[in-house]
C-alpha cells in the first residue's frame, strides 16, 4: 500500500483549474520529484496534499486514511510535513522559536532543535537570531528544519533552492541526501532538473495542471523530462499513476 | 507637579489594564472589539452582583467572574467573531458594535440606570492611602491596580514568548495560513487569545468598580479609554499599552491641573497628538497610520 495515493484531484482557483485530475502514488522511503514549468500547479498540488487548498475533486489518501476535509493543522499531526516555497517562517520570531512550533506533540520521533542544528550546523550560532534577519540559506534550513520538527512520514518540499546562490544550494541538497539516505519520505518540487533527477527515484513533470510524464529517475532521460517540461511530449492524458 | 505626575502615572495602569486586553484581540485577530468596555462594565455588574447579593467579597468574586469571562471570550470567538470575519474586516467591527448595544440594554434593563460601585464591599481599601514625602497621598488601590497591571502584562509577555501555547498565538498573529501547516490550529489559538482577552477585560471591569462608580452605559467611555492608550502605545505592543496608558493618564491629570474641565480634553489631546505624528513621520499619510496600527503581538 502506498504511504500516499493521490486519485484523480482537481484544485481550483476560482475559475482557474491548477491541478486537472491528478493522480499518482508514492511508497514509504521514496523520493518523488515533481517538476514542471511555472503555473504547472505543482505548488498547488503540493499545498493540496498538505490541506492548505481543498480540493474540488478527488481524494488525497495518506496512510490508508482519506484526508478528504481535514485541515491542515490535523495533516501535520498524521504526519504530513510542509516546506512551503518562499520558506514562509514566522520573521519575528527566533530560529529556536520557529523550530519549537514545528513541535507535534505525540508523534514518534527523535527530531529536536539540538538535531535540527547538527544537521544544519549553519544555523547553531544563528539559534537566538530572528529569522528576519536570516539569511536566504539559513531561512531554508530552518524552514526544513521546522518541518522535521514534527518528525513528518512524508516531507513535502517546494523549490527549496529557489533564490539561493549555487554554494547555499549544494549545502541544502547536501543536507536533503542525509534525510533522503535515513529513509524520510520526500517530495520534492523543483525548477532544477538535474538536482531534481539525481536525488529522486521517480519523477513526475506536470503541465498546465496534468500529470505530462511519469517515471523511475533512473530510467527516464533528461532529455524526455525537458520535453514533457516544455509539453513537446505528452503521456496521457489526466495522469499516469506511478 | 510631582503629586499629579505619581497620580496619572498610577492611572496609567488602570488605563494600560483595560487597553491591553482591546490591544491583544487586535493584534492576534485583527479585531477593533467595540464591545471592549461594555464587557468590562458586565464583569463589574457581575461582582456587584455576587457581592450585593451573596455576599462574596470582590477579590473573591475574581475567581468565578475571571473565569466565566473566558468562556464569553472563547464562545464570542467560536459562534460569533470568526463567523463574521468571513464577511470582510468590517463586518467584526459592526459586531462587536451591535454586540454592545446588546450588553448595554441588557444591563440597564436588568439593573436600571442607577450608578453603582464595589468600593462598599472592599472595605478601606478604596480610600487608604500611603503618604509620601513631599506631601503625596498614594492610594493602595491605585498601587494594587498597578502592580496588577504590570504583573499582567509581564504574565503576557511570559506567556507569549516561553510556552507552546503563546508561541502558537503569535504565530498565528502573524500568518495563520504557515501557522495551520506546521500544526497550529488557528482557530483554537485565537479562540484561546480572546479567552485570555476577557480575563483581562474582566479584571479591569473589576477595578473599573472598585475605584469608581459604574453604570449599564459606562462601557463606551471605558472603551475610548481603551481604545486611546492602545494607540498612543502602539497597538499590539504589550509594554506600550502601559506606556500608553501612562501617557493618556497623565495627560488628563495635568489637563485636569490646567482646568476644571481639562481631565478629558488632556486625554484626548495627547491621543490625537500621537496620531498625527505617527501620521507624519510614517511618511505615507493615512496608509501609512493605517500600515502602522497593525502592529504584531510582542
Amino acid at each position: 500500500m502506498s504511504l500516499l495515493s493521490v486519485e484523480d484531484l482537481v484544485v481550483r482557483h476560482g475559475l482557474l483549474q491548477a491541478v486537472r485530475g491528478v493522480s499518482f502514488g508514492i511508497e514509504r522511503g521514496e523520493t518523488l520529484a515533481l517538476v514542471g514549468a511555472n503555473g504547472a500547479g505543482k505548488t498547488t498540488l503540493l499545498r493540496a496534499i498538505a490541506g492548505a487548498h481543498q480540493a474540488a475533486s478527488g481524494r488525497v489518501v495518506f496512510d490508508g486514511a482519506d484526508l478528504s476535509g481535514v485541515p491542515s493543522h490535523e495533516r501535520v499531526r498524521k504526519g504530513i510535513a510542509l516546506v512551503p516555497e518562499g520558506r514562509r517562517l514566522f520573521v519575528q520570531m527566533t530560529v529556536e522559536e520557529n523550530l519549537l512550533l514545528g513541535r507535534v506533540a505525540g508523534r514518534p520521533g527523535d527530531w529536536s532543535v539540538d538535531k535540527v542544528l547538527d544537521t544544519f550546523p549553519n544555523l547553531k550560532p544563528r539559534r537566538h537570531a530572528k529569522a528576519g534577519h536570516l539569511s536566504g540559506g539559513e531561512q531554508q534550513a530552518t524552514a526544513i528544519g521546522r518541518a522535521l520538527m514534527s518528525n513528518p512520514d512524508l516531507l513535502l518540499l517546494d523549490e527549496v533552492s529557489l533564490g539561493l546562490s549555487p554554494l547555499v544550494v549544494d549545502r541544502v541538497y547536501a543536507s536533503l541526501q542525509g534525510l533522503i539516505n535515513s529513509g524520510t519520505t520526500i517530495i520534492l518540487v523543483e525548477q532544477d532538473l538535474n538536482r531534481a533527477l539525481s536525488v529522486s527515484d521517480k519523477v513526475i513533470c506536470m503541465l498546465e495542471g496534468r500529470i505530462v510524464l511519469a517515471g523511475d529517475s533512473k530510467s527516464v532521460s533528461r532529455d524526455e523530462v525537458t520535453k514533457a517540461y516544455f509539453g513537446l511530449h505528452r503521456k496521457g492524458a489526466g495522469g499516469v499513476p506511478a | 507637579m510631582t503629586n499629579q505626575i505619581v497620580q496619572g502615572i498610577l492611572l496609567g495602569g488602570y488605563y494600560a489594564l483595560i487597553a491591553c486586553g482591546l490591544s491583544f484581540m487586535f493584534s492576534v485577530m485583527r479585531i477593533i472589539n467595540l464591545a471592549h468596555g461594555s464587557l468590562a462594565v458586565l464583569s463589574a455588574f457581575a461582582l456587584w452582583l455576587l457581592a450585593s447579593h451573596l455576599h462574596v467579597p470582590p477579590f473573591l468574586g475574581l475567581a468565578i467572574v475571571l473565569p466565566l469571562m473566558a468562556v464569553i471570550g472563547w464562545a464570542l470567538q467560536r459562534f460569533l467573531l470568526e463567523r463574521s470575519a468571513r464577511g470582510g474586516a468590517l463586518l467584526p467591527i459592526l459586531t462587536t458594535f451591535g454586540l454592545a448595544i446588546v450588553i448595554d440594554n441588557v444591563l440597564f434593563e436588568q439593573f436600571g440606570a442607577d450608578t453603582r460601585s464595589l468600593a462598599p464591599f472592599i472595605g478601606s481599601l478604596s480610600y487608604d492611602s500611603w503618604e509620601w514625602p513631599g506631601s503625596i497621598y498614594v492610594g493602595k488601590l491605585a498601587v494594587i491596580i498597578f502592580a496588577t497591571a504590570v504583573v499582567l502584562l509581564g504574565g503576557l509577555q511570559l506567556f507569549l514568548t516561553r510556552t507552546g501555547l503563546g508561541r502558537s498565538i503569535r504565530a498565528t498573529s502573524e500568518d495563520p495560513d504557515t501557522a495551520g501547516l506546521v500544526g497550529v490550529d488557528a482557530r483554537r489559538a485565537n479562540a484561546l487569545a480572546a479567552a485570555i482577552a476577557m480575563v483581562t477585560v474582566g479584571l479591569a471591569g473589576a477595578f473599573l468598580g472598585m475605584r469608581a462608580t459604574f453604570d449599564p452605559y459606562a462601557g463606551a467611555t471605558q472603551l475610548l479609554f481603551a481604545f486611546e492608550a492602545a494607540v498612543i502605545g502602539g497597538a499590539g505592543s504589550l509594554w506600550g499599552t502601559l506606556v500608553g496608558g501612562i501617557v493618556l493618564a497623565l495627560a488628563q491629570t495635568l489637563g485636569a491641573k490646567v482646568h476644571p474641565q481639562g481631565f478629558l480634553i488632556g486625554g484626548h489631546v495627547a491621543f490625537l497628538i500621537v496620531l498625527f505624528i505617527r501620521l507624519y513621520t510614517s511618511g505615507l499619510g493615512l496608509r501609512g497610520l493605517l500600515r502602522f496600527s497593525t502592529g504584531k503581538v510582542s
